[in-house]
């Protein structure tokens, strides 16, 4: 009885740590805003080349670059425009994202200039008063140190992450949106898409308009919105093979519905 | 012959069993070895600019982690404040007020808070405790916050642990007690509870170690902002909400700065471990 | 002081149950307006927000099923020795007793470090089921062991000393007597560990990762349950609905898991009053 049930746990073991039909496995790891995304796009991929299977793990931007670089992944997913010392790497733009600056419903201040904005966040205006809103307290809401939207909101606004007098720290987009539409005296900034969708299913928030444009994808599509950034995938070596096909696979006109439904703008 | 073989097989599963039995200390072992030699580089870069530094912005190399070491011990001591009276009441009332039909369910209640993941204790704290706190002062996610939540995760520990200890002791003096015309009251606060003193700082440590390392909550209620704490309505970021916050986004020295984090929660715990273990032999010696 | 102490014991007692309705209510409202049996045996898509989480229950399971096959015997044995050779080995015993209270304390965001570091990276097993099961199995290992102990511990004496009066050794009294007495208790551990495993996120995040999809072995990456959840309402936008039912989904297999316990326990307790 004993011998048997150990006979079936190491039978059951070997069986189950090896995968019964070999399949080339491309890795790909990189930023969270990309991921869910490109986690779709994987399984459709794979559903027409059943050779093929595609792993997508998270965790930022900047691991999507030093993994490429190990040779841990053999993609990278980068949610910004390469850096000056990552030039060497090859990146594939398939779809462009905003950044919005987001505040409660019911507040009653509806457009920021950068200067007002470097402002609050350098914490010299901490009450909506002073803006034309109501007389409340400004709650900052900062998102936490690696994120690219950080780095791309602090690049653009010239700020140092040290200058900014923030009373909330978040991680991810949604925590974000919680964050502020369930707290009326905040302001935060996060991914125009995942705002705008949340707004539209009637989540309390407001996407301010910024340097007179509106919040909107339409805005990023037309290239009027100023906050954006590119969302890229990249790779060490120049593409070839597989990895070459789900590449061309992403930036083909077969993948736009899936990238229009996380709300981005495909480049294609 | 027959005698040999017998002593032999002794032998081997002696053997067998303490070999095994040490792979719990092997993992202690390799638990701090691998935390430490991930830390290492950011200790040997950065060394006392870990406590001088003048905040935590690992890209503009800066590592204080003073702010956060304060932010978990803050939060943890104040759930335990709340949790245990919570909790020691809790198991009062399910072993000696519930009645039969009420006492069941009730213990189902607590274990299905000790079971609820984290995740979902955040996520209401978030979506409606933070709220709430908000407009008492924003911004809300705060210290308060996260003791609140932290109690409601943590006093579990306690009624359970001091229910398991009430069953054996109550049975014998209980009725005893009863029949001597003492309350129920009287037989709790002078009886049962002086004579568990020991178990239920037992339970109290145990508590804490938890909150100590609880992660996905804080980081959903706590406001994650790394500065000392001036009042329990200041936002926190504790070591456990720093890791997870970060380490997915982190490379090269911020990342061993964040395994340096986790060494620290590691020994925190181990401070803690041992303080209690020095409390117990001290009780156990006047006695 | 008979009416204070009644009164706050109620008082606790009314405001635990009032806040877990409240929260409870809230996943069950939520979820339950939209419920169907296909979330449980559909793919999930769009990142979660659309489809169902089948792939996620078998992730969990086979991260449950690595933790529960090194647990069981690592743990049945760690128990034994603690319990059968105190006397022989009180040194290692003090040991090992030691770095089980440390372990049981060690934050669950340090065994994600620690697993990460040694099982993904070290012993390259990468992102995988493998990686979390073992960082589990680590990570319950205390829980386990001691109720398997205290079991062991309410063996009556006689049943020791009786076999070995008769001249069986050690081995066939741990392998005919303790052993089978010690079941329930086996299970009992299994159970409660299992039901610590389910809860948990931190350390499998670093550990069996991110990835959606069915796993095809244990070496590939998987998602557990509390992963899904924390991933939809912090990462996907529009993925409330979902992180609901996932949630309600753990929340009902906590429960038959608790309940289980308590099933166990009573059977058994009702078997040993025959014996």
């Amino acid at each position: 009885m004993i011998k048997f049930t150990i006979f079936i746990f190491v039978f059951a073991l070997v069986t189950l740590s090896f995968p019964l039909n070999a399949k080339e496995t491309i890795v790909i790891t990189g930023s969270s805003t990309i991921a869910p995304t490109l986690l779709d796009l994987a399984k459709l991929y794979e559903a027409k080349n059943k050779g093929v299977r595609i792993d997508v793990q998270t965790g930022g931007s900047s691991r999507g670059v030093a993994d490429v670089r190990k040779d841990l992944a053999k993609i990278g997913m980068v949610s910004r425009a390469l850096k000056a010392d990552e030039k060497d790497l090859h990146a594939f733009t398939f779809a462009t994202d905003g950044i919005a600056i987001i505040v409660h419903k019911t507040n009653s201040v509806s457009e920021l200039t950068k200067e007002q904005i470097v402002d609050i966040y350098k914490g010299s205006i901490t009450n909506w008063k002073v803006l034309g809103g109501a007389d409340q307290k400004i709650v900052v809401v900062n998102k936490a140190e690696g994120r690219s939207t950080l780095e791309l909101f602090i690049g653009f606004f010239g700020l140092k992450n040290s200058q900014i007098k923030a009373d909330i720290v978040i991680g991810d987009n949604e925590q974000g949106i919680k964050t502020v539409s369930t707290n009326k005296n905040s302001i935060g900034y996060v991914s125009i898409g995942t705002a705008e969708y949340n707004a539209s299913v009637g989540v309390p928030l407001k996407l301010l308009n910024f340097q007179g444009k509106s919040a909107k994808v339409e805005n990023i599509k037309n290239g009027t919105y100023p906050l954006t950034r590119e969302l890229n995938l990249i790779t060490k070596l120049k593409p070839s093979g597989s990895i070459e096909g789900f590449i061309k696979f992403v930036l083909s006109p077969e993948s736009t519905h899936v990238i229009k439904d996380h709300f981005f703008v495909p480049a294609y | 012959m027959y005698q040999l073989t017998k002593k032999n097989k002794d032998f081997i599963l002696e053997s067998v069993l303490t070999i095994n039995g040490l792979f719990s200390a092997i993992a202690v072992g390799l638990i701090f070895i691998f935390v430490t030699r991930e830390s290492l580089p950011a200790i040997h870069l950065k060394g006392w600019a870990f406590f001088i530094d003048k905040s935590w912005y690992p890209l503009e190399g800066q590592f204080n982690v003073l702010p956060m070491i304060a932010g978990t011990i803050f939060v943890s001591l104040g759930a335990l404040i709340l949790a245990s009276p919570l909790g020691l009441f809790s198991a009062i009332f399910i072993s000696f007020y519930a009645h039969g039909s009420l006492a069941w369910p009730f213990r189902r209640v607590v274990e299905l808070y000790a079971g609820l993941p984290s995740v979902i204790f955040g996520f209401w704290g978030l979506m409606k405790l933070v709220p709430m706190l908000n407009e008492i002062r924003p911004p809300g996610q705060s210290l308060l916050a996260g003791i609140l939540i932290l109690a409601l995760m943590i006093f579990p520990i306690i009624t359970l642990n001091l229910m398991a200890n009430f069953r054996p002791s109550s049975k014998k003096y209980y009725r005893v007690a009863l029949s001597l015309g003492m309350r129920k009251s009287t037989y709790i606060w002078s009886i049962l509870l002086p004579s568990l003193k020991q178990q239920i700082v037992g339970a109290m440590i145990l508590a804490l170690g938890r909150a100590m390392g609880e992660t996905m909550a804080v980081l959903m209620v706590c406001g994650n902002i790394v500065k000392m704490p001036t009042s329990i309505f200041d936002p926190i970021r504790t070591l456990t909400a720093n890791i997870a916050l970060e380490m997915a986004y982190a490379m090269n020295e911020h990342r061993s700065a964040l395994f340096f984090t986790g060494l620290i929660l590691f020994l925190l715990i181990f401070v803690l471990i041992s303080v209690a273990d020095f409390w117990r032999r001290h009780e156990s010696w006047k006695e | 002081m008979e009416r204070m102490t009644k009164f706050l014991a109620w008082l606790s007692a009314g405001i635990l149950l009032l806040i877990l309705v409240l929260m409870v209510q809230d996943i069950f409202v939520n979820s339950l307006r939209h419920f169907d049996f296909s979330f449980l045996s559909q793919d999930p898509l769009s990142g979660g927000r659309k489809g169902g989480i089948f792939p996620i229950i078998i992730s969990t399971l086979l991260i449950l099923g690595v933790c529960m096959i090194v647990i069981v015997p690592m743990g049945l044995g760690t128990a034994l020795f603690l319990s059968e050779y105190s006397d022989e080995h009180p040194k290692v015993v003090h040991i090992v007793r030691k770095a089980l209270e440390i372990l049981s304390g060690v934050p669950s965001i340090v065994f994600g470090l620690f697993g990460n570091a040694l099982f993904c990276v070290f012993l390259g097993f990468g992102f995988s089921i493998w990686s979390g099961g073992l960082t589990l199995a680590i990570m319950s290992m205390p829980l386990f062991i001691r109720t398997v102990e205290e079991g062991i511990r309410t063996i009556p004496k006689n049943y020791r000393l009786v076999p070995l009066s008769l001249g069986l050794g050690r081995t066939t009294t741990i392998r005919s007597i303790i052993i089978p007495y010690a079941l329930p208790f086996v299970i009992v551990g299994g159970v409660l560990s299992i039901g610590r495993s389910l809860a948990e996120t931190a350390a499998l995040i670093f550990t069996s990762g991110y990835v959606d999809r069915m796993p095809e072995s244990l070496s590939d990456s998987g998602r557990a349950l509390s992963i899904h959840i924390y991933d939809l309402t912090m990462n996907v936008p529009g993925g409330d609905t979902n992180a609901y039912k996932t949630a309600m989904v753990l929340i009902v297999l906590i429960f038959i898991t608790n309940g289980l316990f308590t099933i166990v326990l009573k059977t058994w307790y009702k078997k040993r009053i025959i014996l």
